[in-house]
């Protein structure tokens, strides 16, 4: 299995007619998560969230993947992200 | 300013109640006449119903406002008479494109699929719009009696009339309507007058509009930028409007100085930063603008009923405001005939306050996750948002989260208490609720689309596929199936529209469209014999895979919401 990096977001509460539908609704939900939290304490929650995620991908060869596009990204793009 | 448009001048005619006296009461009075009161009193007027539009203005919108109609206000507008004109002086565009700093990470096509009569999206300044409305509700005159320069000053909503005040040149006077549509706008009078809330969010943002006169060759696309080198931390808008106009949206923070801001020598070095100093360009026009996205609870009150700006307001990033407001009137006109026939009860106007309650959250809905995304309210928002947009230049689903406004599409009204639940299995998205998809067939031997025969009575399209025979498939021919309805539906009007792949002989009289390659058939997923019931705002309100008119008929009276 590898790493994907197409649209992937479904919502089971909600069959899309538009598709940007399910990964707005993720996003808005991910926004509110941090909503009213310092800086220090969302990155708390981040870190968790990405334990979270990282144990129910569980594949490692999936997450060095996403490892490797998570840093190269930032490497590209140190100076103002 | 320089100003590539001349505003017409509407003159003030002495109405009836001050040459004669007092007059009988109005069916329905409509104030406002912009782009939704001026859709909502054609659309009144072309049903036949007697209709009175008041504005205290005398001319069209002052500056470019609205500018990006969609392809369903489109649609709309075919059925009230203005598409063409809107379509002819516009400018067509599908294509938007999306830009982080100097590099495009993201372009979507409003359009993706060929077979439709109208485009994605036309961008037009709203007083073109008006102009045209205008000219049409003038050439509906005395059904439309639109009045200028007329303020209301008063209104006393009773359970059974509504009485208003209003002033003129030549006096004060009193109206009186059985319904009154409150058209009037983000600050209505009408609502505030009313004591009703409106309830939402504030932004704490501000924007400068500009209107740039200027010849570029750049293509008809939407070009959006978050944080480009031109204009650091902020996003900018351009937009290509009619006769060489552009539309320039600069995000200014909540710090800016609206005042100072409008000036021309604070907005000129703004462009030239963005279009090179090469760039020969003239203002016409400037505004600093904040937004709020809220609404109203509900958009009924008794005998008042509240459309467009008026009841709802949203951030301008998807363009939802306007379009929103003219699907507003494309479906209160026809539920309001239908209650001043005496074919429908007042629960009809109700479900008019529900459907578009429903449309309202989903255009408030995307337009508040825009901003969101747009302008990040905290520093981890920020950071999110620019992982995406780091993340697009590369990755697909990173695309698809770049939100820089998801722009205005029909609502499908699948929660409405007017349709009937499907019993029959179907594929495709014309469920009951559906706005009807367009599609190429030919109409006496013409080539034609499918939504010019469609609106302003219910309709039923009776897909007959290559049968030879309507028996063969199960479906009445047109005598036939009025003779079956209740009277009630017959004094409706309702209407068959046969759609055959050409060989069906269908007795005359009666409509038949030609789907020649089948894309009508495949939109409403349909096969020989399916039926499909549109409302006379080109809704499917129910389908079947057979005819059978007791069926029909119930779904008739729910859809006139009659016990």
């Amino acid at each position: 299995m590898s790493l994907t990096v197409t649209p992937n977001f479904r919502d089971p509460l909600a069959v899309p007619l538009r598709e940007y539908e399910p990964g707005d609704a993720f996003y808005e939900a991910l926004i509110e998560l941090h909503e009213g939290l310092s800086d220090e304490e969302s990155a708390q929650v981040d870190a968790r969230l990405v334990l979270l995620l990282a144990n129910h991908i569980g594949d490692l060869g999936v997450l060095r993947e996403a490892f490797a596009l998570a840093r190269r990204g930032v490497t590209l793009d140190s100076s103002r992200a | 300013m320089h100003s590539a448009y001349t505003y017409p001048r509407y003159e003030f005619r002495t109405p009836p109640e001050l040459a004669q006296g007092p007059q009988a009461h109005y069916p329905v009075v409509v104030v406002g006449a912009g782009p939704v009161g001026l859709a909502t009193a054609i659309d009144l007027a072309q049903q036949g119903v007697s209709v009175v539009l008041l504005d205290e203005d005398e001319t069209v919108s002052l500056g470019s406002r609205g500018l990006c109609y969609a392809k369903r206000t489109i649609e709309v507008l075919d059925r009230l008479g203005v598409g063409d004109a809107v379509v002819d002086k516009g400018v067509t565009w599908n294509l938007g494109r999306t830009f982080f700093r100097d590099e495009e990470v993201y372009r979507f096509n409003l359009l993706p699929d060929a077979d439709h009569r109208r485009p994605g999206m036309i961008n037009l300044q709203q007083y073109y719009l008006e102009q045209f409305l205008v000219e049409r509700a003038q050439s509906l005159a005395p059904t439309l009696d639109l009045r200028w320069k007329t303020k209301v000053v008063g209104v006393h909503a009773h359970d059974t009339r509504v009485l208003l005040e209003v002033e003129t040149p030549e006096g004060a006077h009193s109206l009186e309507a059985q319904w009154l549509v409150a058209c009037d706008g983000a600050r209505s009078s009408l609502r505030r007058t009313l004591g009703l809330d409106v309830q939402g969010r504030v932004f704490q943002d501000r924007f400068l509009i500009a209107d740039v006169v200027m010849k570029a060759d750049f293509p008809p696309e939407r070009w959006f930028w978050f944080d480009p080198p031109f204009h650091p931390n902020q996003s900018v808008l351009l937009h290509r409007e009619a006769d060489n106009v552009w539309r320039i949206d600069f995000q200014l923070g909540w710090d800016a100085d609206p005042e100072i801001e409008k000036q021309p020598e604070r907005v000129i070095p703004r462009i030239r930063a963005m279009l090179g100093p090469e760039r020969e360009f003239e203002l016409e026009w400037v505004s600093v603008y904040t937004f709020q996205c809220r609404r109203m609870q509900k958009f009924r009150h008794a005998r008042v009923l509240f459309a467009g700006d008026a009841a709802h307001q949203v951030s301008p990033f998807g363009a939802r405001g306007a379009n929103s407001g003219i699907q507003d009137a494309d479906n209160l006109a026809w539920k309001l005939r239908l209650v001043l026939d005496g074919v429908a009860d007042e629960a009809l106007l109700d479900t008019y306050s529900d459907e578009r309650v429903f449309a309202a959250e989903e255009n408030l809905r995307n337009s508040t996750r825009s901003t969101d995304f747009i302008t990040p309210k905290s520093a981890t928002s920020r950071r999110y948002r620019n992982a995406v947009l780091t993340l697009a230049r590369e990755h697909a689903f990173a695309r698809v989260l770049a939100n820089s406004g998801r722009l205005s599409v029909p609502t499908f009204l699948r929660e409405s208490a007017l349709n009937t639940p499907d019993e029959d299995e179907f594929e495709g998205r014309m469920f009951p609720g559906a706005p009807a998809d367009d599609a190429p067939v030919e109409i006496d031997g013409q080539d034609g689309w499918l939504l010019s025969l469609l609106g302003n009575r219910f309709q039923v399209l009776l897909f007959a596929g290559d049968a030879i025979d309507l028996q063969d498939v199960g479906l009445p021919e047109a005598q036939a199936l009025q003779a079956t309805l209740d009277p009630r539906w017959r004094a409706l009007g309702l209407e068959a529209i046969y759609v055959t792949q050409g060989a069906t002989a269908v007795a005359q009289p009666a409509r038949v469209a030609v789907d020649h390659r089948g894309v009508a058939a495949r939109r409403f997923d349909a096969k020989p014999g399916t039926v499909v019931l549109l409302r006379p705002d080109q809704h499917v309100c129910a389908r079947w895979r057979r005819f059978d008119s007791a069926r029909l008929d119930a779904a008739l009276r729910r859809a006139c919401a009659v016990r």
